[in-house]
């Protein structure tokens, strides 16, 4: 099977013909690998972050190695959650959700670890987000060595000039059994900086009929990563799924999200955001994949592009014959900050049903003048106006977080790169 | 006592001259009241004044005790207290009514503040909010998000008496507004006139603003100029009689 071309419409915009596979190996980590000081800062403050969680999963390239549960009753009831033992020998777990696939799916089935497994039986309601945190190694990849003292990557945290780059295929597979409800965070996460990394993370979402599933990925990779994502979620009968997904790291950081209405009467809610700086790529790609009678989907897709960044959003609306009476909604907002950046927004619909309502709408602009006016008429200064604008932007999305409790991570990490993007003055900018 | 001085103002808004020549006096505490029908300028006169962005001024003055604002941008005249309450308050998703006022507030000079009595912002939307009956549950949403057209001119009447600026502009303050808030709405402007000595020029089609807002002056506007200066008599005569007598080759 080929690498993905720019020539392929689902490609159109990107940089993937300079996907240099030779140029990365995947990383060698073995249950007794040393783990990082800053990875280990950076899940201690995401447990600091998400205090209400039922479960925290620590893992680094796609191993799980560290399994905290706060909720004691979990287990007990028969939640299970780590690597893919806990499945206990299940068969044919993976690609049940995820039929068919790329290359790049198919390099993750062949070079997954493990595979990260959240697993809620029937009628189970999980209070609490359970977290997992994927820390992707950027240093240069090297043959497994006894550990080293301290902090190798930030040592070496550049790799040699055309040396090789680690890679890494974090796997996910969250089921939420009949009935059940729970809410999943999704953090992939690496060392800061600009050295390279290739990172092809899978996750499967299987909401099963009646069941309810709340989910939130953030990537915040290094600047240097290459960051080729794919989440695929089925929805059974009367399920609702809600995936809230966030692209801030990474140099070029696509993310594609097909979202299949299985069931009758299943509801999803799609949203999505992206802030573009520097000389960044984000690459949003959507599927909202109606196959059965009487459900809805809503997608809502804001990003911001500053400096010479760009980003693509091109999402898709099929509704396959018999799913008569769909509701499917998708808006993209995107806003320009700088003459250098640059967004396309290519919606699409795929109808093969009558009795239908769908509608997009997408906008891609600059701040919008009459709202810094209207700022602006109360006394408040242009560029104060602007910031304002533009965290209002995001916070208008951030604050509908499917996993609330994740509402104030979310809001410092798109807050950071706001505020060295916009030279911002963070305090009081929440009220 | 502050005064606010317009003078031979002329303003276009694209290309199209709209305002030929006006002149508008107020003093602290005075309520005037410009009339016009559709198209005679009335918006563009407010826009001007503010200085939005498409409007221009090409000729004349406007100033705020002696200070020329011609020229200046809109948060600067906001800053020496003039407001404007725009005829569409506009939606600015994200950005809460509170965390704006804030940002206003932290920019003015001490004067402006002068009689909150030190209370807190919160505190001090609470009772704007009361005194004209604008949900408390709204004071929590982004600016305008969410709010029906009469919600959102109450917001302007709210956000201006948290502000309490020394003139304010109201451009057609009472449209889409019911008779009940378009009393407590006007009811409010005109305590302001005492509370805090409030200058108003308030732009409107409609008479049924001056039921509460106690008018000094009433000015008609036609075709970018003002033909007819008189007193609230003036704005019942209109009521009665429309525009037609004031029309151009009438």
């Amino acid at each position: 099977m080929p690498l993905p071309s720019e020539k392929e419409e689902v490609w159109r915009y990107t940089p993937i013909d300079e996907l240099r596979l030779d140029e990365f190996a995947p990383t060698a980590t073995s249950a007794a690998a040393p783990v990082s000081a800053s990875a280990q800062r950076f899940v201690v403050g995401v447990a600091a972050d998400l205090p209400e969680r039922g479960a925290l999963l620590g893992v680094l390239d796609g191993r799980p190695l560290t399994v905290s549960v706060q909720d004691a009753q979990l287990s007990e009831r028969g939640v299970r959650v780590g690597g893919l033992q806990v499945l206990g020998g299940e068969p044919d777990v993976l690609g049940r959700v995820l039929t068919g696939g790329d290359a790049l799916v198919r390099l993750n089935d062949a070079f997954h670890p493990d595979v990260v497994v959240v697993d809620v039986p029937a009628r189970t309601v999980v209070d609490g987000p359970i977290v997992i945190v994927h820390w992707c190694s950027a240093e240069p990849a090297e043959p497994a060595e006894p550990a080293e003292p301290a902090e190798p990557e930030e040592q070496g945290e550049r790799g040699e000039p055309g040396g090789v780059a680690p890679a890494s295929f974090p796997r996910t597979l969250v089921r939420i059994a009949q009935g059940a409800s729970a809410e999943v965070v999704e953090i992939v996460a690496g060392p800061p900086g600009s050295a390279r990394s290739l990172v092809v993370p899978v996750t499967e979402l299987s909401v099963a009929d009646g069941a309810h599933l709340s989910y939130v990925g953030l990537q915040v990779l290094g600047a240097g990563a290459w960051h080729l994502a794919r989440l695929a979620a089925v929805a059974g009968r009367d399920a609702t799924l809600r995936t809230f997904t966030v692209g801030l790291g990474g140099s070029y950081d696509r993310s594609r999200t097909d979202a299949l209405a299985d069931g009758a009467g299943s509801s999803t809610e799609l949203r999505s955001a992206y802030l573009g700086t520097g000389d960044q790529i984000h690459d949003v790609r959507t599927l909202q994949d109606h196959a059965a009678p009487h459900t809805t989907s809503d997608l809502l897709c804001k990003g911001a592009v500053a400096g010479t960044s760009r980003s693509v959003y091109s999402g898709l609306i099929r509704v396959r014959r018999g799913a008569v009476r769909t509701e499917a909604f998708q808006t993209n907002h995107n806003l320009v900050l700088d003459a250098g950046a640059h967004a396309d927004s290519v919606p699409n619909l795929d109808i093969q049903e009558n009795d239908v309502r769908c509608s997009h709408a997408s906008t891609v602009g600059p701040i919008d003048e009459d709202q810094r006016y209207y700022l602006e008429s109360r006394g408040i200064p242009p560029s104060r106006a602007e910031q304002l604008i533009v965290l209002g932007f995001f916070d208008d999305i951030v604050e509908r977080s499917p996993v609330p409790s994740a509402i104030g991570r979310l809001r410092q990490e798109v807050g950071l790169r706001l505020a060295d993007t916009l030279g911002l003055d963070l305090e009081g900018a929440h009220g | 006592m502050s005064i606010f001085e317009v003078e031979g103002l002329h303003a276009s808004a694209g290309a199209r001259d709209v305002v030929k020549g006006v002149d508008l006096t107020v003093r602290s505490g005075e309520v005037h009241v410009v009339m016009g029908p559709n198209g005679s300028g009335k918006s563009t006169l407010a826009h001007a004044l503010m200085g939005r962005p498409g409007t221009s001024v090409t000729a004349g003055s406007i100033r705020l005790d002696g200070v020329e604002l011609t020229g200046t941008p809109s948060w600067k005249r906001a800053r020496a207290g003039l407001f404007l309450a725009l005829q569409q308050p506009i939606e600015v998703p994200g950005v809460l009514l509170e965390a704006a006022l804030t940002e206003a507030l932290a920019g003015r000079s001490g004067a402006s503040q002068e009689g909150d009595g030190g209370q807190s912002i919160d505190d001090r939307l609470k009772q704007e909010a009361a005194a004209i009956g604008f949900d408390e549950r709204f004071l929590r949403r982004p600016l305008n998000v969410d709010l029906s057209g009469g919600e959102r001119k109450r917001n302007e009447v709210l956000q201006l008496g948290v502000l309490r600026p020394k003139f304010c502009v109201l451009d057609e303050i009472d449209s889409g507004l019911d008779v009940d808030a378009v009393r407590a709405v006007s009811g409010r402007i005109e305590r302001a006139t005492s509370e805090w000595g409030l200058g108003v020029i308030a732009v409107t089609h409609f008479h049924r603003l001056l039921r509460e807002l106690r008018a000094d002056k009433v000015h008609v506007l036609v075709d970018g100029r003002i033909v007819a200066t008189g007193g609230p008599e003036l704005a019942e005569e209109l009521e009665r009689t429309g525009y037609g007598a004031y029309e151009p080759g009438a």
